[in-house]
Order: structure tokens, then sequence, then C-alpha cells
């Protein structure tokens, strides 16, 4: 068992940590180091290797060169440990519309090994936290976007991980559902002193949410550092969009490939 | 084992409960094998055109369809896997601590619950068509038996399959290539002794001859199988458990 990050007082922490798909390196010698209790945003434009990265470290991927530590575990030696200190939601929208919303939690409770009592006190919790007891016996296709993603956050919150990994969590929800999501968020981490790692193209989210931010681009780590501390390092009146262009290398619009391109309208149908 | 099944079992119940909340795949998917009996089946055994020995076609025939059904609801079990993955549902399923194994069997398991409901709907046809099946209890759960076995079996070979080609355009293609072949190369409604000696070879070597083989013996009066149950069940069986090793390898590929 390995728990030098954690006595480091580091969540995740990757050293080095390198993807590469065939001639693309999609992850390029990247070093972070996220301390527990922080919500750390990963930005970048699509493609830049956000969710290769998110996909490492969550061990759906195996890195292919580099270290990662993730609640003090190996994800390669460890992958076991890994996940079960991890909460996820992917960027698509994964709660199962063909059943209820209890019945989605249920499942999941069932596969982190809760059982008995504290699965239907964890269930009961989780619900109630994000707002959806009242919805709980509804089927999930006739939930609004925003409260798919509450739920999937109750999901991913059941077994009380210390880590919760979100993929572009608000991407096509609209104002009132996304400020809905980051209270949750912020909830999570005063309530249950949860990590949370967080992608985004959004700097208003990136600004009033994350502590920290990373901005990668081509695969590297461009920047690091707090968002104010970010736009006064490019001037006093500096905005979050002129950090992530400067940093980014300027291309949101031109960037990202047709995979993405795919996933993120198919979210955004799916969330009406 | 116990967090084996536990685990298994969850997966399965999400898809028990998706089944009887909309039942509509099940009562579509009844239209093909009655289909085949009510008319292929009855014509071929007006013409006496397949010499089946003492059993009349009729009877000879319905085991081959329930097989055949097993086969067809099973093959295309890696589209919905393929479009949960699309969904990021699968994501979500690796990402937790459940065992890949678990994972898998529990969707091979879940898949055997459309075949239960195949069998259902042809043992009701065979009663309206007066096709005599044999009633006793422990006949009726070695079918049950070799359903699920045969469901598992072919729902894992198209996970496999969907973990291979990743797409569901090319799964489509994948799969009309695969069931047609598997189906008439396999004694499903012709003996083995009336093939041409290649495509008995062939036919021997399909697991869909085994399943029907064994249901011919358990579900037909009379009936007999050529191979035993005890070799049948064993090759359905070391056939599932090798599928399920290669699938429980692959299926987290299909995410990367």
């Amino acid at each position: 068992m390995n728990t030098s990050a954690e006595s480091r007082g580091f969540a995740v922490k990757t050293v080095e940590l390198t993807r590469s798909f065939g001639r693309l390196t999609a992850v390029n010698h990247v070093d972070l180091a996220i301390p527990y209790g922080e919500i750390y945003g990963l930005l970048g434009a699509n493609g830049a290797g956000k969710s290769t990265l998110i996909k490492m470290l969550t061990t759906l991927l195996a890195p292919t060169s580099g270290d990662a530590e993730v609640g003090g575990f190996d994800i390669i030696k460890s992958p076991a440990e890994v996940r079960g200190r991890i909460g996820y939601v992917p960027q698509l929208l994964s709660a199962d519309g063909a059943l209820t919303g209890y019945e989605n939690l249920v499942l999941s409770a069932k596969l982190y090994g809760l059982s008995g009592a504290q699965r239907r006190a964890r269930v009961g919790d989780a619900l109630a936290f994000m707002g959806l007891a009242d919805s709980a016996k509804k089927l999930v296709k006739t939930y609004s976007g925003g409260m798919v993603r509450r739920l999937e956050l109750a999901q991913a919150m059941l077994h009380r991980p210390a880590i919760l990994f979100l993929d572009e969590p608000t991407i096509g929800l609209d104002p009132m559902a996304r400020h809905s999501v980051w209270d949750r968020l912020r909830d999570l981490r005063r309530d249950y002193r949860m990590t949370v790692l967080i992608t985004t193209h959004d700097m208003e989210e990136a600004e009033a949410l994350c502590d920290e931010l990373a901005i990668l681009h081509a695969g590297r780590v461009a920047v690091v550092g707090k968002p104010a501390g970010l736009r006064a390092g490019l001037g006093a009146s500096a905005t979050m969009d002129e950090v992530f262009t400067h940093y980014a290398g300027g291309a949101i619009s031109e960037s990202g490939n047709f995979r993405d391109a795919v996933q993120t309208r198919r979210t955004a149908r799916r969330l009406g | 084992m116990d967090r084996f099944l536990r685990e298994s079992a969850a997966i399965a119940q999400v898809e028990l409960i998706k089944l009887l909340r909309d039942p509509t795949e099940m009562f579509s998917r009844a239209v093909q094998p009655v289909l085949w009996l009510v008319v292929f089946g009855q014509v071929l055994a007006h013409v006496h055109g397949i010499y089946t020995g003492e059993v009349g076609y009729l009877a000879f025939i319905t085991p081959g369809i329930l097989a055949q059904s097993v086969l067809f609801s099973a093959i295309f079990y890696g589209i919905a896997v393929i479009w949960e993955r699309d969904l990021g549902v699968v994501h979500k399923l690796l990402v937790s601590p459940a065992r890949r194994i678990s994972l898998v069997f529990g969707k091979a398991v879940s898949s055997g619950f459309r075949g239960v409901v195949q069998a259902i709907v042809i043992y009701f046809v065979a009663l309206v068509m007066h096709i005599t099946l044999r009633q006793e209890p422990l006949a009726i759960l070695g079918v049950l038996a070799g359903v699920l076995l045969g469901s598992g079996l072919f729902s894992t070979f198209s996970l496999i399959i969907a973990c291979i080609v990743k797409t569901r355009e090319r799964f489509m293609g994948i799969g009309q290539l695969l069931t047609m072949p598997m189906f008439f190369a396999s004694n499903a409604i012709y003996p083995l002794d009336l093939m041409p000696g290649w495509l008995r070879a062939v036919a021997q070597l399909n697991p869909l001859t085994y399943l029907v083989d064994a249901l011919r013996g358990l579900m037909i009066v009379g009936g007999e199988t050529v191979h035993g149950y005890g070799v049948d069940f064993a090759v359905l069986l070391a056939t599932f458990v090798v599928l399920l090793m290669v699938a429980v390898r692959l299926y987290p590929t299909l995410v990367e």
C-alpha cells in the first residue's frame, strides 16, 4: 500500500504523466499536485488532453509513461484502491433514463459495496442533499438537465469518495441549472471535505468555482495558478477569457476533433 | 464470490427492471420465431422436405427456432453496449470498484432474461400449433439452463465484437454477417446427417449446434441428443467461460 502522496497532502499527484495514441501525444509529461479539499479546474481547448488526463487518473486508461497517485494510491499498481476512493461524473449524461432516480442510486450503491441499512441511508441522504427527494420515484428521462446532473453527483458521492472527478459537468446546462450544480459542489466540499477535479471550458465557472486552475495546451501544462493570480499576471484589467486565450493557444473555436464535437452536441441534445 | 454475485445481480436486476417496465422489445422479438414456426415450419412439414425420422418436422424444428431466437436476440447485445459507451455508462461502471468480471457476467445474465421470454413464447406457440413438447419439470429446467447458457454465451460473444469494432455501424455489418451463417451452419432446421461433409465440420465447431442438440433432447417427446447432454452442456459452458475471460480483458478497452 502506497500512501506517500496522502502523507504529503496531495489528493492527486502526477509526475511526467504521458499518454500517446500512435504518433499523437495527447498528454505530454504533465506534473500536477492537487491538495486535498480543493476545487481544482482543468482548462484547455478541445483536444488539449483534459479528458485523456481524467481517464488516466480514474484508471480508465493506462499511461504510456510517467506516474500518478490518486488518494494516495498508484493508478497503475493499485487501480482497485484508487477506484474505491474516487467518484466520477463523465461528460456525457450517464444516468439511465429508463430507471428512476432512486433505482439509479441503488445500482451505484450496490456497485460500491454498500448494503442494507447503510445503502438506504446513503441513498436517502444523497437524494436530500441534491434536492431530488421528491423526484426519486420518477423516471430519469422525465428529469431536467440540471436534475440529471445533480443525480449523477448523488451517484458519485454515495460512497463518500475523497476525490470527485467531473468532466465538463455543466456543459449544455442553462445558467440556473449551472449555478445549482456549482452550489452542490461547494456543499460537497464543505460538508464532506471532498476534493473536486473539474474540467471545463467555461471561464465564468473556472473563476467562480475553482480554487486553483491548470490550463492545458497541446497536452502540456501551460500554466498553474489561482484565478485571480492568473488574471493579475496578464494585467490589472485582464479577464479569464484573455487568460485562457493567452495560455491555451488562442484557438478555442478551431480546436477539437469530430468526436469531441459529436459528444458535446449529444450531451447538449440530451439536456434539452 | 459473494461480492461477485452481488455485483452481477445488481447489473442483471437493472436490465430486468427495464425489460418489465417496457416489454415492447420482448413482443417485437417474438414475431420472428413465430413466423419461422408458423410459415417456414408448416410449409416444410407439409411437403415432407426434410427427413427427421420418427419426430415430425414441426417438433424437430421447434428447439432449433428457440435456439435461433436466443442467438438473434443475444448477438445484437453488443450494440446496446456500444450505446452505453457513447452515453458514458460504461465509463461510470468501469470507474466503480466493481470487478470487471461481475460487470460482464451481469450483462450475460441479463441477456438470459430475454432468452427465457423467447422460450415462453415458443412454448406458447407450440401449444397453439398442437406441437407436443415435454412437460416434465426437470426437462423444462434443463431448457431454461440451456437458454440461459446460450444467451450468456452469444451475448458475451457480441460484447467481444463490440469491443473490437467499437462503432454501431461496423457492428451492424458484422452482426448481420455472423448471425445467418451461424444459424444455417447448425442443426437448427435440418439434421447434421443431411449436411455435406464440410458444412457438418463447420457445424461441429458451432456452439449453436450443441445448444440445439441439448434443447432437442429436452423439448421433444421422444427426442434424443446426438452428442449427449454432458457433451452439449460442457461445450456450451467451456465456450462461455473462455468468451467471458476474453470479454473481461476487452471490456475496459471500449472506453479508451
